[in-house]
C-alpha cells in the first residue's frame, strides 16, 4: 500500500507531453458517454422513430406530388440526407440539458477540479454528442436500405457521411452548451431548444432545394449551418451536382471551433448554478 | 511546527450585494483534519469552492502545498481531491467505471490505475459491488465511492463538502470511520465542512466556526469551550454561541433546496 502524502513523486507528475494528456482527457470524457450508451441504448432507438416517420409518411406522401425539383433522383432519396441532418441537429441541440443536469448533480464540479483543461472537457462533451448522432446516422442509413431508397452507399460515401455527422453533432451540441451556459436552467434550455429547432429546420435546404426558396429565405439558409450539413450529406449520398463538400466541411469545422472557444470562455458560468 | 498545506489569507467573495465570504484567514497543517462549521448560508461551501478552483476569490490569497492558487490553478488541481455536497458519481456507470474515469482524468498510467483502483475498492469495502451500477448503491456506499474517486491520485489535501449530509446514522458512522482511517493510516490532510457539531468534534483536530461569511471562532473543541468561558458547555452550546455572533439568518431557499435534494438523492 502506498503512503499518501509522504510519497514524493506523484503519478501524474511523470513527464508526459501535455498534448497527449489533453487528448486522453478528451477521450476519457467521450468514453464515459459510450459506456453509458452501451448499457442503455434504448434512448438511441427511441430517437430513431421520428426520422423513420419522416421517411415513411412524409417522404411517401410528398414523393407522389412531384412538385419539388429533386433532380434526377426520387424525392425520398432527396429527403433522406435532409432527415439525417435534421435528426443530428435535433438530438444535439438539446445536449446542453444533460450538461445542466450534470451540473445540478455535482458531477461537473468534481470533473472541473481535476487537471482536465476547460477546452478538453468542452471538446469531449461535444464529441460525446457526436457519438449519439452517429447512432442516428446508422439507423437512418439502414432504414433507407430497407426502404430501397436509391443512394450511394459506397464505402467512401458512408465514411464521408459519418464525418459530416460527427462535425454536425459537435457543432450543434457545442451551440447547445453555449446556450446552456447562458440560460443556466433546464426549463429555459428546453424552451429555447424548442424555439430554435423548427426555424433551423425550415430555413435550411433539408426539405426543399435552395433553388425554390424566395430570396430572403435563401439568405437565411446560406447562414444556417444546417444547410451545409445537408449539402454535404446530399452531395455524398445522391451525388447532387452542385454540392460543395470541401466548403461544407470547412464551415462546420470553423463553426465548431467558434463554439468550442465560446464554451471554454463560458465554462465558469455553467458551474455556478 | 508541521508544514502548512493550506494557507488562506484575507479572502473575500461577493455575489452582487451579498458578501458571501469576508476577510477569512486560516491555515491547515499537513496531516490535520480541519473543520469549517456553520449554519446553512454561512459561507462554508463558497470558501471550499474557492479553495478547489471552482470560484475565483475577489480579494485575498490562497496557497496550497506552497503554490499560489491564482497563479497555478492547473497545478493545484493536480494535488487536491474534492467531494462536492451534491452527487458526484454517475449512477449509470459501475463503481469500477466511476473510479476508472477519474483515474484517467488525474492522468494515472494504466498499471497505476489498476493497482490504485483495487486499493481504493479494498479500502472502501466496495470490492463486491464494483461491477454493479452505482444507482443500486446505498447512500453510504455512494459517499465512500465519491471519496475514493477524490483520492485516487494521492492528493495533498482532500476537501469534503458536508460529507454526511442526508445519511442515516449507521451510514454516517461508516463514513466517519472511513475519514478517520484516511487521516490516521494515510496521514491525509483533510478540510471538511459540516453543520453537525458532533461530527466536527469527533473528526477534526481544529474547528473554525463560520457565521455570515466570517470566522467567528477558531481552535480545538476544548479551546472553543474555554474561549466561551464555559468548559462544561456542550458542543451545541458552543455552536449556538458563535454561530449567532454575527446575527446569522438561516440559509436561504436555495441552500435549503440544495441540501434537501442531496439528502433525497443519497437517502
Amino acid at each position: 500500500m502506498s503512503s499518501g502524502v509522504a510519497e514524493p513523486q506523484n503519478a501524474w507528475a511523470k513527464g508526459r507531453s501535455r498534448v497527449w494528456l489533453y487528448f486522453s482527457h478528451v477521450f476519457t470524457i467521450l468514453e464515459m458517454e459510450v459506456w453509458k450508451l452501451r448499457k442503455d441504448p434504448s434512448e438511441l432507438i427511441m430517437r430513431g422513430i421520428q426520422p423513420a416517420l419522416w421517411l415513411l409518411v412524409f417522404g411517401q406522401a410528398f414523393s407522389r406530388f412531384r412538385v419539388l425539383p429533386s433532380g434526377n433522383v426520387s424525392y425520398k432519396a432527396f429527403l433522406t440526407p435532409g432527415i439525417l441532418a435534421q435528426s443530428v441537429t435535433f438530438i444535439s441541440i438539446f445536449y446542453g440539458i444533460s450538461i445542466i443536469w450534470e451540473r445540478d448533480m455535482g458531477l461537473l464540479q468534481k470533473v472541473a477540479t481535476t487537471p482536465i483543461r476547460k477546452s478538453a472537457l468542452a471538446l469531449g462533451k461535444m464529441l460525446s454528442a457526436s457519438v449519439r448522432s452517429l447512432g442516428q446516422a446508422i439507423i437512418i442509413i439502414l432504414l433507407a436500405l430497407i426502404l430501397g431508397i436509391h443512394m450511394n452507399f459506397g464505402v467512401g460515401a458512408v465514411a464521408g457521411v459519418l464525418l459530416m455527422v460527427i462535425l454536425g453533432g459537435a457543432f450543434f451540441s457545442g451551440l447547445s452548451m453555449v446556450i446552456a451556459a447562458i440560460v443556466r436552467t433546464r426549463e429555459r434550455m428546453m424552451g429555447i431548444g424548442q424555439l430554435i429547432t423548427m426555424p433551423l429546420f425550415f430555413s435550411s435546404n433539408a426539405l426543399y432545394p435552395m433553388s425554390v426558396m424566395p430570396v430572403w429565405l435563401k439568405v437565411i439558409a446560406t447562414i444556417n449551418p444546417m444547410s451545409y450539413l445537408v449539402d454535404g450529406l446530399r452531395g455524398l449520398l445522391i451525388a447532387t451536382p452542385d454540392a460543395h463538400f470541401g466548403l461544407d466541411v470547412l464551415v462546420l469545422v470553423a463553426a465548431g471551433l467558434v463554439v468550442l472557444g465560446l464554451n471554454t470562455v463560458l465554462y465558469p458560468r455553467i458551474l455556478s448554478g | 511546527m508541521s508544514e502548512v498545506t493550506v494557507r488562506v489569507s484575507h479572502v473575500s467573495k461577493r455575489f452582487g450585494d451579498v458578501h458571501a465570504v469576508r476577510d477569512v484567514s486560516f491555515e491547515v497543517s499537513a496531516g490535520e483534519c480541519f473543520g469549517l462549521l456553520g449554519p446553512n448560508g454561512a459561507g462554508k461551501s463558497t470558501t471550499l469552492k474557492m479553495l478547489t478552483t471552482l470560484l475565483r476569490s475577489d480579494e485575498g490569497e490562497i496557497e496550497i502545498a506552497g503554490r499560489a492558487l491564482a497563479k497555478e490553478p492547473t497545478r493545484i488541481r493536480e494535488c487536491i481531491g474534492y467531494v462536492p455536497q451534491m452527487l458526484s458519481v454517475d449512477g449509470n456507470l459501475t463503481g469500477y467505471e466511476n473510479l476508472l474515469i477519474f483515474a484517467k482524468l488525474y492522468g494515472l498510467r494504466r498499471r497505476e490505475r489498476e493497482e490504485r483502483i483495487i486499493e481504493i475498492l479494498e479500502m472502501t469495502g466496495l470490492e463486491e459491488a464494483a461491477d454493479r451500477l452505482v444507482k443500486t448503491y446505498s447512500g453510504g456506499m455512494i459517499r465512500k465511492l465519491e471519496i475514493g474517486q477524490a483520492i485516487l491520485h494521492h492528493p495533498k489535501v482532500l476537501f469534503l463538502d458536508e460529507p454526511t449530509v442526508g445519511l442515516d446514522p449507521v451510514a454516517r458512522k461508516g463514513v466517519w470511520e472511513h475519514i478517520e482511517r484516511l487521516q490516521h493510516e494515510q496521514n491525509m490532510t483533510i478540510l471538511l465542512t459540516t453543520h453537525y457539531m458532533e461530527e466536527a468534534e469527533s473528526l477534526c483536530t481544529r474547528i473554525a466556526i463560520m457565521s455570515r461569511g466570517q470566522i467567528a471562532a477558531l481552535g480545538t473543541a476544548a479551546e472553543l469551550r474555554e474561549q466561551m468561558g464555559n468548559p462544561d458547555a456542550t458542543m451545541d452550546d458552543v455552536f449556538t454561541h458563535y454561530a449567532g455572533k454575527f446575527d446569522n439568518q438561516e440559509g436561504g431557499m436555495k441552500s435549503v433546496f440544495r441540501s434537501r435534494r442531496t439528502a433525497k438523492r443519497l437517502g
